[in-house]
């Protein structure tokens, strides 16, 4: 008895000298928006300063969907190793068809299509909970078994028509308020949201202290199932938002359109500085990393560098933080 | 009935129910031909389930073999057709880059699932690179050998029983295989009796990535030829394969045997609905639908067993 | 002890030999110049209280651990001759040991789990051999034991996985076991089956095997062991052959720590108020009581205290008013939120009690903090500062600030004084003493005798249930240490 609790007095202290200097030295977040600056300006250098602005506002909007999927994501890897949403491409694709096939182009019906997106996001995040809780399965595969369903869902409502936006929607997408799009201040808000949730109100502790140490959440109190359940609703509300407008940008629901973001919600919340083993999360790092994301794909464009590089690059980086965010014994 | 014949029995029942399902709406598939081409591509499926089974038994997940796969058959259906030597050293470094992840992985202790979506963009990016459009063609003998009509049974079946039996030799029979499975269920016991947990995971990958190029090579010998993109939903489908051929995500538990039929019964799942003649939206949807099913009754039966 | 030469004569023989061994953890001495000799033949019953240093001694033998200071010599060689690990001279030299956890890998059969510890197996037939191997052994301990060696473990009751696992230290391998340690290894056996096993430990020690035999079955010791080694506080405090020992000294020799008997004084002034709790397994407290729980560690206190808080609280609400409250003692699994600060780790119990709805109240928050650092004494100059900053005694009072914070009427506490310093130990006291005379339950499990005697009643478990129920001025080391240990003879 008494050894063991020297060893984990010895590794606690170890631990804090440690954080002590990742505080002082490192601002994750920050690195993500240093690093998406440093792409735009390399864009600048190639195109000699042309189309500053046009990038900007383009990367600001495509940033947005990657932001609001990720913040998702971002809430639920807080709650610790094992939580993962991978339902999130196909509940974007199926809140899109839905709402679209519902409003059926008429600009009149934008309100119920926006109602309905809410309620596809809830049904499917309480799917994904359900068989969390009562399957007692992980929640890789809860998610992942959800998203098959899902995905036919979407394919079945959608047969195989590409519904147009209403032409109010299609504007809205498109427009922008003060040179910043509307999706980002959709996105921005969002953010802003999730921010207060997580730094100041009370079910931002828990699901930290989730995410840190479930056993002692639990012996704290914590109404853990509640908030689990909370936190995977939330995550595919905002997928299904994000579907929402990511299909009304480009003019129609396709059946394809989520497939990238399952690996880009992860990917944003690791370079976006959230702990990967759960407990801490980083707001503003999300949105540093969609701009990342989107900024390095057009600088290698600029520079003639296809899609492969691009993509092993990413690997790359997420591969290096991950390498070096972590120490030996560090997790688990 | 205890858990152990449970895991063994619960995919064997669902696939056996399912199969005659089938045969009963449309007799015509129990043919040499019909078999062959309710299970075709079974083949590929069934390996790259293996694969994710030898990272799942070390209680990791791997979310890159989709990717990795598909790095794989373009690299067999540019590199191994066209300069042969140089096709077969590119697989044969990349199974070692397998290896040394899992390594890495237990040394650095990361968590898989980053580390594997880190990977998964790498090979991914590796696969464009290498067949930007779709394109490229199969090595002669592969094409042969995967289009081979042996007398009483066709390859789609034969296939799959010789990689179960074999990696049930490796894995469930070898005292290697023992050890394997020691470190998925209890790596403290394994690194106390004097043994290296590092080398143990680092060979875990090793096999997964084998498995991975040999899925890849399947692939092209089906198809014949490749795209970058030929294989992303072998990541989801091989987890979904490991888990309903009665393995779990912690303690070891796997079964390889267990792991083909879920692979079999997977695809099976998504040619079922077009003999129910429904509209074949609903594929991808069957297959989430029997997974559920299959983890809604395993638990059913393990309550049970509590209770008793 | 004294310092023994390793190179002299009589010691060449001995399996195993430590000469002024120490080993330190941080600032814990978890062992203090012991020197001890294990010869061929010998059986040794090693008997101590919690944290006497016995599985660490243990560990010492068995290579697992390093000594700070001092030598292990096996066989004759030292350690540091040889460039192995102390682990591999001691597996090479048939040491084997059986722990008090299970150790056994669940998803792999009996006979697989043969094949982990024996390294140096042949490939070809390997089942063949390893089945034969483990029935043998089965069947010369055990016999009647009617487990099938091809069942996965998962699927064998507790007390056929400690067979297996008795059976597997053993069995016979390339090098035959010359050493067996055994950790509680009846603590989940029924008598019949136990006895087996003491007849079979008297059989091999007769054949030259040499067995360390740790149990709190002191009838099982009388029975088998042809010595004792008693410890306490890191030392070794008797050891000397069967013929020496009565069960009455035996327990003697464990207790009589050097302890301040809590002032009775403090004790009488409160009034006990109404029963407000009481579970189905015996355990009841009044309002005002400090109730202990005793008894050797991990003989279900801990389990009896995590059932009775969590049928207490839900997961799915989170009451305005808090009921009960938990000190967790093992800080890093149950307790500490280790991204932290000291404030937010303090606050985590009590956020709704002192917030609104949603957001947390932050000032009021700074002002609980601030209060409870001056009230317990936490030692930082900003309660900001991370949590893992602070020693591992500030870390508990950080965990007893969180719990005492709220307006719980019940604080359950699981053994919360593990490597706390004894300052901080006094302080704790007296604050739990305050707080049960202002209306306070606290339900104290401890592994410490001279803590449990604090409290105005105990309760001691062994194997899981409650063996003993002592009140006032019957709460002393001995009655606790007698209902501890299983004074009846243990086989029939």
């Amino acid at each position: 008895m008494k050894n063991h609790s020297a060893q984990n007095f010895s590794s606690a202290s170890n631990r804090s000298t440690e954080s002590i200097l990742k505080k002082t030295i490192s601002k994750p977040w920050l690195w993500a928006f240093i690093a998406a600056s440093l792409a735009f300006a390399a864009t600048m250098v190639i195109s000699g300063g042309q189309g500053g602005s046009s990038l900007f506002y383009t990367a600001m909007t495509f940033a947005s969907f990657a932001a609001i999927v990720g913040l998702g994501q971002m809430l639920v890897i807080t709650l610790g190793p094992g939580n993962v949403d991978l339902s999130i491409p196909a509940t974007m694709t199926l809140a899109a068809t839905v709402a679209l096939k519902v409003m059926a182009t008429e600009s009149g019906m934008v309100p119920i299509g926006i109602l309905v997106v809410l309620v596809v996001g809830a049904l499917c995040g309480l799917m994904n909970f359900g068989l969390i809780i009562l399957l007692r399965i992980p929640p890789i595969i809860a998610t992942l078994s959800a998203s098959f369903i899902f995905q036919s869902l979407a394919i079945w409502s959608n047969r195989g028509l590409r519904i147009k936006p209403p032409e109010i929607m299609g504007q809205f997408v498109t427009g922008g308020v003060l040179g910043i799009p509307n999706v980002a201040w959709i996105g921005i808000g969002i953010a802003a949201v999730v921010w207060v949730v997580m730094e100041r109100s009370i079910t931002g502790r828990w699901i930290s202290a989730i995410g840190q140490n479930l056993r002692a959440a639990k012996l704290s109190g914590v109404p853990v199932n509640r908030v689990r359940f909370g936190v995977y609703l939330t995550s595919a509300i905002l997928a299904s938002v994000s579907g929402f407008l990511l299909a009304n940008f480009s003019g129609g629901a396709a059946l394809n359109m989520g497939t990238e973001y399952m690996l880009m919600s992860i990917a944003v919340v690791v370079i976006g500085g959230s702990s990967i083993a759960g407990g801490n999360s980083n707001v503003p790092g999300i949105w540093g990393a969609a701009l990342f994301m989107f900024l390095l794909v057009s600088m290698l464009n600029s520079y003639g560098l296809g899609a492969g590089v691009r993509l092993m690059l990413t690997g790359l980086i997420i591969v290096v933080l991950v390498a070096l965010a972590s120490k030996p014994g560090d997790l688990r | 009935m205890n858990r152990e014949s449970l895991r063994i029995l619960l995919p064997v029942v669902s696939l056996a129910v399912l199969l005659g399902a089938v045969f009963y709406l449309q007799p015509r598939a129990m043919s040499y031909f019909g078999l062959n081409l309710l299970f075709n591509l079974a083949i590929p499926v069934a390996l790259a389930t293996v694969a994710q089974m030898m990272v799942i038994m070390v209680n990791d997940i791997d979310l890159s073999i989709g990717t990795f796969v598909s790095f794989c058959a373009c690299v067999t259906a540019t590199f191994v057709n066209e300069t042969p030597l140089l096709g077969y050293s590119i697989l044969a470094v990349s199974i070692v880059a397998y290896a040394a992840l899992g390594a890495l992985i237990h040394y650095r202790n990361l968590p898989a699932i980053v580390v594997t979506l880190g990977m998964s963009f790498v090979w991914g990016g590796l696969a464009v690179l290498i067949l930007p459009s779709p394109g490229g063609a199969s090595p002669q003998w592969l094409q042969s050998l995967m289009s081979v009509k042996p007398p009483l049974l066709p390859v789609a079946i034969i296939a799959p029983v010789v990689i179960g039996f074999l990696t049930h030799i490796l894995i469930m029979r070898s005292s290697f295989g023992v050890l394997l499975r020691g470190v998925g269920g209890n790596d403290r016991t394994v690194s106390r009796a004097g043994w290296s947990v590092l080398k143990l995971k680092a060979s875990a990958y090793g096999l997964a990535g084998l498995f991975g190029v040999l899925s890849g090579m399947a692939l092209i010998g089906l198809t014949t030829s490749a795209d970058a993109n030929i294989a992303l939903r072998y990541t989801l489908l091989s987890v979904a394969g490991v888990i309903l051929g009665g393995g779990e995500f912690t303690g070891g538990r796997i079964s390889p045997i267990g792991a083909v039929i879920g692979a079999l019964t997977l695809t099976l799942a998504a040619s079922f609905l077009s003999f129910l003649r429904l509209s074949p939206d609903w594929q991808i949807g069957s297959q989430g639908a029997i997974l559920i099913l299959v983890l809604a009754v395993r638990l059913v039966f393990s309550r049970k067993e509590q209770v008793a | 002890m004294n310092d023994i030469d390793l190179d002299s004569n009589e010691y060449q023989s001995a399996i195993v030999a430590l000469s002024n061994v120490s080993k330190h953890f941080g600032a814990l001495k978890a062992l203090n110049h012991i020197s001890i000799r294990i010869e061929p033949g010998e059986c040794i019953g090693l008997v101590g209280h919690n944290g006497a240093g016995k599985s660490t001694l243990v560990k010492i033998i068995n290579g697992r651990l390093k000594p700070t200071d001092g030598s292990a010599r096996y066989q004759g060689l030292i350690e540091k001759i040889s460039r192995k690990t102390n682990a591999e001279i001691a597996r090479k030299l048939g040491i084997r040991s059986v722990f008090q956890e299970l150790s056994l890998c669940a998803n792999l059969t009996v006979l697989e789990n043969l094949r982990i510890p024996y390294k140096e197996m042949s490939g070809r037939g390997w089942r063949k051999a390893a089945k034969t191997r483990v029935l043998n052994s089965l069947n010369s301990i055990f016999p009647g034991h009617g487990i099938n060696p091809l069942t996965t473990v998962s699927n064998l009751t507790i007390a056929e996985r400690q067979m297996v696992e008795i059976a597997i230290a053993f069995s016979e391998r390339d090098i035959p076991p010359s050493l067996v340690i055994l950790d509680e290894p009846t603590s989940s056996l029924d008598s019949a089956i136990a006895a087996q096993l003491l007849d079979h430990i008297k059989r091999f020690c007769k054949t030259g095997g040499a067995v360390i035999f740790i149990t709190h079955m002191l009838g099982e010791i009388f029975e088998v062991a042809s010595r004792i080694i008693v410890m306490k506080d890191g030392t070794i405090t008797e050891d000397d052959d069967l013929a020496f020992f009565t069960r009455q000294s035996l327990v003697d020799a464990m207790g009589h720590v050097v302890s301040q008997q809590p002032d009775q004084a403090q004790k009488q002034g409160r009034e006990l108020g109404d029963v407000i709790l009481r579970t189905p397994d015996g355990l009841s407290a009044r309002q005002n009581e400090i109730v202990g729980l005793a008894g050797l560690a991990g003989h279900g206190q801990a389990e009896a205290l995590a059932a009775f808080y969590i049928g207490k609280t839900s997961f799915w609400r989170a009451p305005k008013k808090i009921n009960v409250a938990f000190v967790a003692g093992d800080r890093t699994r149950d307790g500490v939120m280790p991204l932290w600060s000291i404030m937010n780790n303090l606050s985590l119990k009590t956020l709704t009690e002192f917030s609104g709805r949603f957001l947390v109240d932050r000032k009021r928050e700074a002002e609980l903090a601030l209060q409870w650092q001056n009230k317990i004494g936490i030692r930082t100059n900003d309660t900001n500062n991370p949590i893992l900053s602070l020693s591992g005694g500030n870390q508990q009072k950080v965990l007893f600030a969180k719990a005492l914070a709220s307006s719980a009427s019940i604080v359950v506490m699981d053994d919360p004084m593990r490597g706390v310093d004894v300052g901080t130990k006094k302080d704790v006291y007296e604050m739990i003493r305050q707080e049960a005379a202002n209306g306070r339950t606290f339900l104290w499990y401890s592994t410490e005798i001279d803590e449990v005697c604090e409290c105005d009643r105990v309760f001691v478990y062994r194997d899981g249930v409650i063996s003993a129920e002592l009140i006032g001025s019957e709460i002393t080391e001995e009655n606790i240490l007698k209902a501890s240990f299983e004074m009846q003879d243990s086989a029939a």
